[in-house]
């Protein structure tokens, strides 16, 4: 995109809580941002380096759960006569642990998913997010389980005895939610056209190749999931600092699903892809219930669209536009405007 | 092993077998600096297998391999590109998807030291970093001859175009050996006469060169030395007039009436 | 030992079922190597339709059992012939994606159809368990068992002892070379998918009664059946079964002896462990190629 379409994009997108009054509105751009950045993450593995996962839900879910536990504080028995105590810490501190752990554990799948690749590393992801849900469920004395985490603590900003600001109220948080996907954007971009992103692109297009190039196959799926991970687990604790309220539902696999559909039909592999994939799949069920549609209904949709969108645009929304674009643009300059004489002839 | 002056590459009583096949039986050869050194042989001689195995794509069953002194096999192929040695596909091999240019850049991978921290915080280093590059990707691609395509998708190149991509992609990894696996099968006799020159170029880089390559014209014209395998054996060892003689290599593989038209 | 003993006689029902999920899955999976998420929507299926055909149609127990499987074997052949016949050819993600998409909108046209309410199905056989010696089991799980065993027979005899089941063996070991010998790669798939189907809707038919049918029930299936076809290897049936029985025993003793709340993440630890030690599943065919 040139540099002023940009500006006037971002200039848009800044000054959106100023005149936008309806504050359910600001509340579904934020969720939907919120989505884009887990996109955007997941476009990293899912695109660019070609790797199956659909376990990206739990990065997401550790970043909540992290966040809100050393925000909240808890008191937990590891062994029955060994008890682990936090007193609750300040909240960005919560969020930076949260993103540190997700990304630990995207290193640890990334180290696995060397040794396990194609379809059987699909069901690893997966079996892994699940295994993390049951946790989550089930070790209630840590997360409650199904009763939640309840009055998770807002981001405060500033510096103590002097000001403080409190992301409490939703104009803020969309702000907060924007420059991290602003932020989130600018990495995934940075790293994709960097000799690491080609590595990784490489890995995905012609494996055998890169390697004897020199590219080292296991350093870069480890660094893609890794930072993978890590944003995602970033959107999460975003997530649970807004929503203030996290259960074991946020490991659910239909999420992972949500954000496979924005990648995908909006074009894996493309920067534009997720946000543009995110937007549509982020509003679409807003769109939908306006028309009083069951939420069944809009599954049913979303289900229908992707097999769609697989069969007819497989690239995504993103790249057949850019193509189409790009077949216009050449055809107006390969056909001068020929049909001129003709058709005053005919008048 | 230690390195004896002027051997670039020892393979030493090289053995690989699948299952019950014997690929390559005992080979031992050796590759000298500064050579072009071809392995030829029927179909099924163990030739690209011995390749992989050089290029630690594939498990040794027996045997060593030791490129300057140094041990390659149990390497993995990105640690042995790494030390110099780097090799093309027998089946065209590029990165379809990316553009001419791209697929040079991705080669250049050793080139470059940029870590993936100052990658994130975009250091200015990274973006000098990124025009050298480039600027080295355009040199590499005039080299070959392929300068006028950068911007073009490599899908699009017809085939003898495409065999030179490979051979920049690999010449863009910096070889001090480069292992080449039948680079002009399927060219025009006008693309495999470029080619000849092209591959004296390369060797006027000062880079060895290790060939496979079943065309005898071009073969007997580049090497320096040609070893004959047949299955999985070598059978032969010496300059092209010396192959040329020798009756079994004759006999296995270039066919009587060759030999009596150049003998 | 009268508890663990109860718990191995649940392990064998219910790894009956669990072999039927597994087989239907490996053959698929083997074949035609698309990563079936639908699987699970088939297994509900079957217990949706065994509830219609028994709680609102009032038909026969048994009736409805073969017509519930005979129905999924229909809806798995026409899933493959109208999404999968495209896509021959198609990478495994593109096949996944849209497996993806079909069970989504397949799970809840079922939501729809049927509301989220828990359904139960009412069997015709005796209320009081059959009591032998220190462990009890009820007439219904019995039959599910029989059935089950019955079953696993049979596609163990489909397969290698009919001319289908060969051609299936075939296009499973090199499609290509099949394919060169004259067999219909497009028939055998559609046949795999309807038979893989099949046993999917049988195992959910018969565990209908047993259990309450409810529309996310195949969530759960889909993924163990997973878990079983890894732990028993691509494309094998023993290697499915035994891995059906180990995956069930695992549960019980889980849920006796650990927490019940576990139960379900056995399956999925198992397939983490197995895939780190040995990524070609405990029985992996040694033939496979390609």
């Amino acid at each position: 995109m040139k540099l002023w379409a940009t500006i006037a994009w971002l200039a848009f997108l800044f000054s959106v809580p100023l005149w936008m009054g309806d504050l359910y509105v600001l509340h579904i751009l934020i969720i939907t941002g919120i989505f884009i950045i887990a996109a955007m993450s997941l476009n990293l593995l899912l695109g660019y380096t070609g790797q199956l996962s659909l376990g990206h839900v739990a990065f997401f879910g550790i970043g909540a759960y992290t966040s809100s536990l050393m925000s909240l504080g808890f008191e937990v028995h590891l062994l029955p006569n060994w008890l682990v105590k936090l007193e609750p810490k300040p909240v960005w501190l919560g969020m930076l642990t949260g993103i540190a752990l997700a990304g630990a554990c995207g290193w640890v799948i990334g180290k696995v998913s060397f040794k396990v690749r194609g379809a059987y590393f699909v069901i690893v992801s997966v079996s892994f997010a699940e295994v993390v849900r049951l946790v989550a469920l089930n070790w209630v004395e840590l997360t409650q389980g199904p009763m939640a985490l309840n009055n998770i603590p807002v981001l405060r900003l500033g510096v103590p005895g002097w000001f403080e600001f409190a992301f409490l109220r939703k104009p803020a948080n969309y702000y907060l939610v924007l420059v991290a996907a602003i932020l989130s954007y600018v990495l995934i971009r940075r790293l994709v056209s960097s000799r690491a992103g080609r590595a990784m692109i490489a890995l995905r297009e012609n494996e055998p190749l890169a390697t004897s190039v020199g590219v080292d196959v296991t350093r870069y799926l480890v660094l893609a999931t890794m930072i993978a991970a890590a944003m995602a687990g970033a959107a999460g604790a975003l997530y649970a600092h807004y929503v203030r309220i996290v259960d074991p539902d946020v490991f659910l696999f239909i999420y992972t699903v949500t954000m496979v559909i924005m990648v995908v039909a909006g074009g894996k592999g493309t920067l534009a892809g997720p946000i543009v994939g995110g937007l549509i799949f982020g509003l679409l069920p807003e769109v939908l219930r306006a028309a009083a549609i069951k939420p069944e209904v809009q599954w049913v949709v979303y289900g229908v669209l992707m097999i769609l969108v697989v069969y007819f645009l497989p690239e995504g929304i993103v790249p057949a536009v850019r193509n189409w674009w790009q077949g216009r643009a050449r055809r107006e300059a390969a056909e001068p405007p020929a049909g001129r004489p003709a058709a005053e002839a005919a008048r | 092993m230690n390195a004896r002056a002027g051997i670039e590459l020892a393979v030493d009583a090289l053995t690989i077998r699948f299952g019950g096949l014997t690929a390559v039986d005992g080979a031992t050869f050796e590759v000298r600096t500064g050579e072009v050194l071809s392995l030829i042989g029927p179909n099924g001689a163990g030739k690209t297998t011995a390749f992989n195995a050089i290029t630690g794509f594939i498990e040794l069953t027996g045997g060593h391999i030791a490129y300057r002194g140094q041990r390659l096999d149990g390497l993995k192929p990105n640690q042995i590109a790494a030390l110099g040695v780097v090799r093309t596909f027998q089946k065209t091999s590029v990165f379809t998807g990316r553009s001419v240019h791209d697929n040079v850049a991705i080669g250049l991978h050793l080139r470059s030291r940029q870590t993936p921290l100052a990658i994130l915080l975009g250091l200015p280093s990274v973006a000098r970093e990124e025009k050298e590059l480039a600027k080295e990707a355009s040199q590499i691609l005039r080299f070959v001859g392929l300068e006028a395509r950068a911007g073009q998708p490599a899908s699009s190149l017809p085939y003898g175009e495409l065999r030179l991509l490979e051979v920049a992609v690999a010449l863009a990894a910096q070889p001090k050996l480069l292992l080449l696996d039948e680079p002009v099968s399927g060219m025009n006799p006008v693309e495999t006469d470029s080619f000849m020159k092209l591959l004296a170029q390369i060797r006027g880089q000062g880079i060895t060169v290790l060939l496979v390559e079943h065309d005898m014209k071009m073969v007997m014209g580049v090497s320096d030395r040609i070893v004959c395998l047949n299955h999985g054996r070598v059978i032969a060892t010496g300059s092209p007039a010396e192959i040329q003689r020798n009756p079994e290599v004759v006999r296995a593989y270039l066919g009587e009436r060759y030999a009596r038209a150049h003998g | 030992m009268d508890q663990l003993l109860q718990h191995g006689l649940n392990a064998l029902i219910l790894g009956g079922t669990y072999a039927l999920l597994g087989i239907g899955l490996t053959l698929i999976f083997g074949i035609m190597r698309v990563v079936n998420f639908t699987h699970g929507e088939l297994y509900s299926f079957g217990a949706y339709m065994m509830y219609a055909c028994v709680m609102l149609a009032g038909a026969n127990f048994f009736v409805a059992l073969v017509l519930a499987v005979v129905l999924g074997i229909f809806l798995g052949a026409a899933i493959e012939l109208v999404l999968l016949r495209r896509l021959r050819g198609a990478d495994i993600d593109t096949t996944m994606l849209v497996m993806i998409g079909a069970w989504i909108a397949l799970q809840n046209t079922e939501q729809l159809a049927w509301s989220g309410v828990a359904k139960s199905i009412d069997n015709p056989f005796p209320a009081t368990p059959l009591v032998l010696g220190p462990v009890s089991v009820s007439w219904n799980r019995l039959f599910v068992f029989v059935v089950a065993l019955a079953l696993i027979v049979g596609a163990y005899a489909l397969i290698n002892r009919t001319r289908l089941g060969k051609a299936m063996r075939a296009t499973f070991q090199d499609r290509d070379t099949a394919a060169l010998m004259g067999v219909e790669i497009g028939y055998v798939h559609t046949a795999t998918f309807a038979i893989g189907s099949g046993l999917a809707a049988a195992a959910g038919a018969l565990l209908g009664p047993v259990f309450v049918v409810y529309p996310t029930m195949g969530d759960l299936a889909s993924l163990k059946a997973f878990a079983i076809v890894i732990l028993g290897g691509l494309g094998s049936i023993p290697g499915a079964t035994i891995g059906g029985f180990i995956l069930a025993f695992m549960e019980e003793l889980g849920a006796g002896y650990i927490s019940s709340g576990f139960r379900d993440g056995m399956g999925f630890l198992l397939i983490i462990l197995i895939l780190l030690v040995k990524p070609t599943g405990l029985f992996a065919q040694k033939e496979r190629i390609g």
